[in-house]
């Protein structure tokens, strides 16, 4: 595969006016100067073929009192990434919009203003997403404290040395607030935060080019208590007649400030927080997480945990899916029963889960260098039999149920289309994106783990409709239970090492930074970290596969009927957990 | 678009439905014994899925982890020898900072022996996480199985050194497989500390 | 005196002393109301993050939530009768929350699922999060656990049943019918505490200020 280091010296030559390479220890790529970053987006793009932005986040490095944005950039046929970043003060961060370039840089831009106070010049839309308008202050921050602040990292020091206490104990309302310095709160005007929303909403309105019929537009809300099963997720509309013209998502309902948490943990205690993040697909989220560390520790696992971690999240993968398509035939309106059948599946898997870790959803199983425990003896049996016999059978099951149902074709056909050009620009991935025609998966762009040993498809479908990603996830339970038939078949015995080393509860991390990104069931799920060489991450941010492929549904919905627009969101199947984060 | 797929599906469900009444027939203690919770959880299971609780109970796995609880040794004169030895490591490695140690002092001396004094689980924080467990080296905090702790009050989700403290006879009930691995540990280790000490003796 | 235990209440024939006859009636009839009333809890269909999915695990075919008359979940507040609050709440959707429990209809109760509900669980220290529903609406019962399992809930739920059904008429209604809706301000703010937030704020400015007289003179 090409490296970037084949193209790297073209590069430097060709932008040495505005590239540099970042020579920090352990850190990787170029760092470009604010200027030059646009030209040298483009030429990326359309020249060295890096046409598929992965992620772009902020690093506030306090210290060197400078803001990092930084870039992976990927090809689309596959390979090594291409990092680079841009280096702004910290006390005016403004750095150029890629959104012209990328668009898929949309939604992660605006994340990085709110939460780290970064302009991004040139943007369109930047306003605070996860956070509401008129928030106090950039939480992400170093210097940004929260109400119940306790200390700069875990452990705090009151828990090994003193009774028991409630935060809101401490504080002078009882709660989990802290206000601005002079602040009247009898002047303030709640309503505007909604407002500016819904002006932004209408202002992007493009007026239909013949107007041989004049019909007036409405802004429409829907949510955020469950527009479909999907949690608290908020859609504002703009319709003409029944049709969709405009449309934005609004978040941040469930926004439980993972990463500044994460930032405040030790390296082990952010395993169980992961969880969290999806929690339908707790053990990928798992594995991306140890992968990424691991990276920068230099660990490589023990063959059986590497097979355990390849069977976990391929069950994991077939749970996801089960479960999207069932709540896919919920928004559909057939109320239940297929989710009921799909449901039935994945407590069985959820048995298998909890026999191994401890818990149906939240795992915590991985460690770094491993996994925590064996699978016991009668969960191995039980998957053996699950995966050679009863799962094959039950997803044929679904497939004859669904898939001919003349309703939902009728409902699902040439509904939402994304087209393959839309799709690589929006950044999005997983089933989404392969839906409409792009054979992009992790697993086979950029092996991971010992994903370069088994015999699979990436499963493609190319319409890029709602019934095409439905089906998609149809294909790719089966890829995945092939691969778990071969995990079945080549894992080493019982009783072979599971574990890199003794469990530790203070691992040490060298300097740097890494990115480790796995093939999750909605998408890829990247993880960027930062190590100071401390006990806790310095950053920890997470490309959340369903907040990103978000940035494509105003692309899928615009054109489609409203009452259409819960289908569109099902057939993402997003979760808010990782959306919010 | 004939409609077809439709009576497909329909198909379906209807075998679903009659699986459900087959198998009632098929099987005899089908319902309210071990046996047919077994069956019901494990992949041959058609027909009807439920498990009926409370009335049946789902077979929890050795594994399972819910809040964790303290272990205590029942002494021969029937007092509490409790495991913990208040080093703490649990209340560092927990991600949500749920645990508070104060650790005992001695009555004479006023010096902090290794013991606790109190111990709480804010159970409005923990999330079952089971790190502390994991990590705890004397094997004194263990991840219980009950998870019938709902209550009406907010403040009796503080769990204290006296909701928390279990028998080792219950931990050995709920995990034997761990009670005995552990068990053996500490013997091999007592075992080879004590054939350490014979070699310096007899040096 | 004897006193009547239910029981026998319930067996035809049984002759209630005359000087019991007023407030026999009312027990009855309180015992028949909250045995109809326990048992057709609806719940909202009203999810927050993870825990939410144990709750719909609750519903499907394993657990079954129909099998205590709950599995009518309504997607309106104006028709249910037990929120159960099933995951972190956050101050951006507090308002919604309590916009939600002020619209349910009287006797309603709130169950709060799970740690994050219950106190914050484990993004406590979040600052997004409020720590636990209770310090936004009255909560019924409270269920740990990260997430419940589905048994879990279930028994909460039996508690939630066990709790209607020592109720007393007059006990019914006790609940606030309305809770002004908190605001978004720089923080979340509860419209009650306004006189409050003005004092700490101009107090903290004030200390800014000395900070900054006292640097300039020094
Ligand atoms: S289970 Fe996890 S969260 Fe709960 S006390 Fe143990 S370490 Fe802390
Ligand atoms: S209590 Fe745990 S499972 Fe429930 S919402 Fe909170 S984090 Fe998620």
């Amino acid at each position: 595969m090409a490296q970037p280091a084949v193209a790297a010296s073209d590069l430097e030559a060709r932008f040495s006016d505005i590239l540099t390479p970042d020579t920090r220890k352990g850190y990787e790529g170029y760092i470009v100067k604010p200027e030059g970053l646009l030209a040298f987006a483009k030429a990326l793009r359309d020249e060295y073929g890096y046409d598929y932005l992965s992620s772009v986040t902020g690093v506030d490095y306090l210290p060197n009192d400078m803001m990092e944005v930084v870039y992976h950039a990927y090809k689309i046929t596959g390979g090594p990434p291409l990092v680079f970043k841009v280096q702004v003060p910290r006390d005016n961060p403004v750095v150029p919009s890629v959104t012209s370039i990328w668009p898929g840089a949309d939604f992660q831009e605006r994340e990085a203003w709110d939460l780290l106070g970064i302009r991004f010049e040139g943007h369109p839309n930047l306003r605070r997403i996860l956070l509401w308008e008129g928030f106090w202050g950039h939480p992400l921050r170093k210097d940004w404290r929260e109400p119940y602040y306790e200390g700069e990292h875990k452990p705090f020091k009151q828990r090994t040395s003193g009774p028991h206490f409630w935060h809101e104990d401490h504080s002078p309302f009882g709660k989990n607030v802290d206000y601005p310095p002079g602040f009247d709160p009898y002047t303030w005007e709640p309503e505007t935060a909604d407002q500016i929303l819904y002006e932004s909403v209408v202002q992007r309105t493009r007026k239909p080019e013949q107007e041989e019929l004049h019909s007036e537009q409405v802004v429409v809300n829907l949510g955020p208590q469950h527009p479909s099963t999907h949690g608290v997720f908020r859609m504002i509309a703009t319709l003409d007649g029944e049709t969709v013209v405009a449309l934005e998502p609004v978040m941040g309902y469930l926004h439980r400030n993972h990463e500044k948490i994460g930032e405040r943990n030790t390296w082990i205690m952010n395993i169980p927080y992961t969880d969290r993040l999806d929690y339908i697909t707790a053990m990928s989220n798992n594995f991306g997480y140890v992968l990424a560390v691991e990276k920068l520790m230099g660990l490589e696992p023990p063959e059986r945990a590497q097979y355990l971690r390849v069977i976990m999240a391929e069950l994991t993968r077939i749970v996801n899916h089960m479960w999207a398509i069932g709540f896919l035939l919920n928004d559909l309106g057939a109320f239940f029963t297929p989710a009921l059948y799909a449901i039935e599946e994945r407590e069985l898997i959820l048995d298998i889960f909890e026999a191994a870790s401890g818990s149906r959803m939240m795992n915590n199983y991985m460690r770094f260098g491993g996994v925590v425990r064996d699978i016991p003896e009668d969960a191995w049996d039980m998957l053996v039999k699950l995966v050679t016999d009863r799962l094959p059978r039950k997803i044929d099951e679904l497939d004859r149920f669904l898939t001919h149902n003349e309703i939902i074709k009728s409902r699902c056909l040439g509904v939402g289309v994304l087209t393959p050009e839309q799709a690589i620009a929006l950044s999005t991935a997983g089933p989404v994106l392969r839906a409409s025609g792009v054979p992009y998966d992790v697993r086979r762009a950029e092996p991971y783990g010992i994903y370069d040993r088994f015999d699979f498809e990436v499963a493609v479908r190319y319409h890029g409709d709602v019934y095409d990603r439905y089906l998609i996830r149809i294909d790719e339970m089966r890829q995945s239970l092939r691969i778990l038939e071969q995990a079945i078949r080549d894992i080493p015995e019982r009783g072979a090492p599971i574990l890199a080393g003794k469990p530790q509860y203070q691992v040490r991390v060298p300097a740097g930074e890494a990115y480790g990104r796995v093939e999750g069931p909605k998408g890829e799920l990247g993880f960027y970290v930062v190590s100071t060489g401390k006990a806790n991450p310095w950053r920890y941010h997470v490309r959340a596969p369903s907040f990103i492929n978000l940035t494509a549904l105003e692309a899928m919905s615009i054109g489609n009927k409203v009452a259409d627009l819960v289908v569109i969101l099902g057939s993402i199947d997003i979760v808010l957990g990782e959306v919010d984060r | 678009m004939d409609g077809r797929g439709i009576l497909q599906g329909l198909a379906v469900t209807l075998k679903h439905f009659i699986a459900s009444y087959v198998d009632d027939f098929k099987r005899k203690n089908r319902y309210f014994s071990e046996e047919g919770v077994k069956y019901r959880s494990s992949p041959e299971v058609e027909g009807i899925f439920t498990i009926q609780y409370p009335e049946e109970r789902r077979i929890l796995h050795e594994n399972f982890r819910y809040i964790p609880f303290l272990v205590y040794d029942e002494g021969e004169e029937g007092q509490r020898d409790i495991r913990c030895t208040a080093c703490g490591i649990c209340a560092k490695v927990c991600p949500a900072q749920t645990i508070w140690i104060v650790r005992a002092k001695d009555p004479n001396t006023g010096r902090p022996v290794s013991k606790p004094a109190e111990f709480y689980i804010d159970t409005t924080l923990c999330m079952n996480c089971g790190l502390c467990a994991e990590f705890c080296p004397f094997d004194a905090i263990i991840m219980d199985h009950d998870f019938e702790i709902a209550v009406y009050d907010k403040p009796d989700m503080v769990f204290d050194i006296e909701r928390l403290l279990r028998p080792a006879s219950y931990y050995q009930q709920i995990r034997p497989t761990q009670y005995a691995q552990k068990a053996a540990e500490r013997e091999a280790k007592a075992k080879a500390k004590a054939a350490r000490r014979g070699a310096a003796r007899t040096k | 005196m004897k006193r009547p235990n239910g029981d026998e209440l319930q067996k035809p024939g049984y002759d209630i002393p005359d000087e019991l006859k007023g407030s026999v009636v009312v027990t009855t009839l309180n015992r028949l109301y909250n045995w109809g009333r326990r048992n057709s809890v609806w719940p909202m269909m009203f999810g927050l993050a993870c825990c939410a999915i144990e709750m719909i695990a609750t519903a499907a075919s394993r657990y079954d939530l129909a099998r205590f008359g709950m599995e009518v979940m309504r997607p309106s507040p104006r028709q249910s009768d037990v929120m159960i609050v099933s995951g972190t709440v956050t101050k951006r959707m507090a308002p919604l929350i309590v916009r939600l429990y002020n619209q349910m209809p009287m006797p309603k109760y709130v169950i709060a699922m799970g740690a994050c509900a219950s106190g914050g669980g484990p993004f406590k220290e979040g600052y997004n999060v409020v720590s636990g529903v209770d310090k936004l609406i009255p909560v019924d019962v409270y269920i740990p656990g990260c997430p419940p399992t589905p048994e879990a809930l279930l028994f909460g739920l039996m508690k939630l049943q066990q709790k209607i059904e020592k109720q007393s008429f007059r006990e019914v209604y006790t609940k606030p019918d309305y809770i002004p809706e908190p605001v978004l301000g720089p923080d979340l703010m509860d419209p009650r505490d306004y006189p409050k937030i003005r004092e700490y704020t101009q107090k903290k400015l004030e200390a800014l200020q000395q900070q900054a007289a006292q640097a300039a003179q020094g």
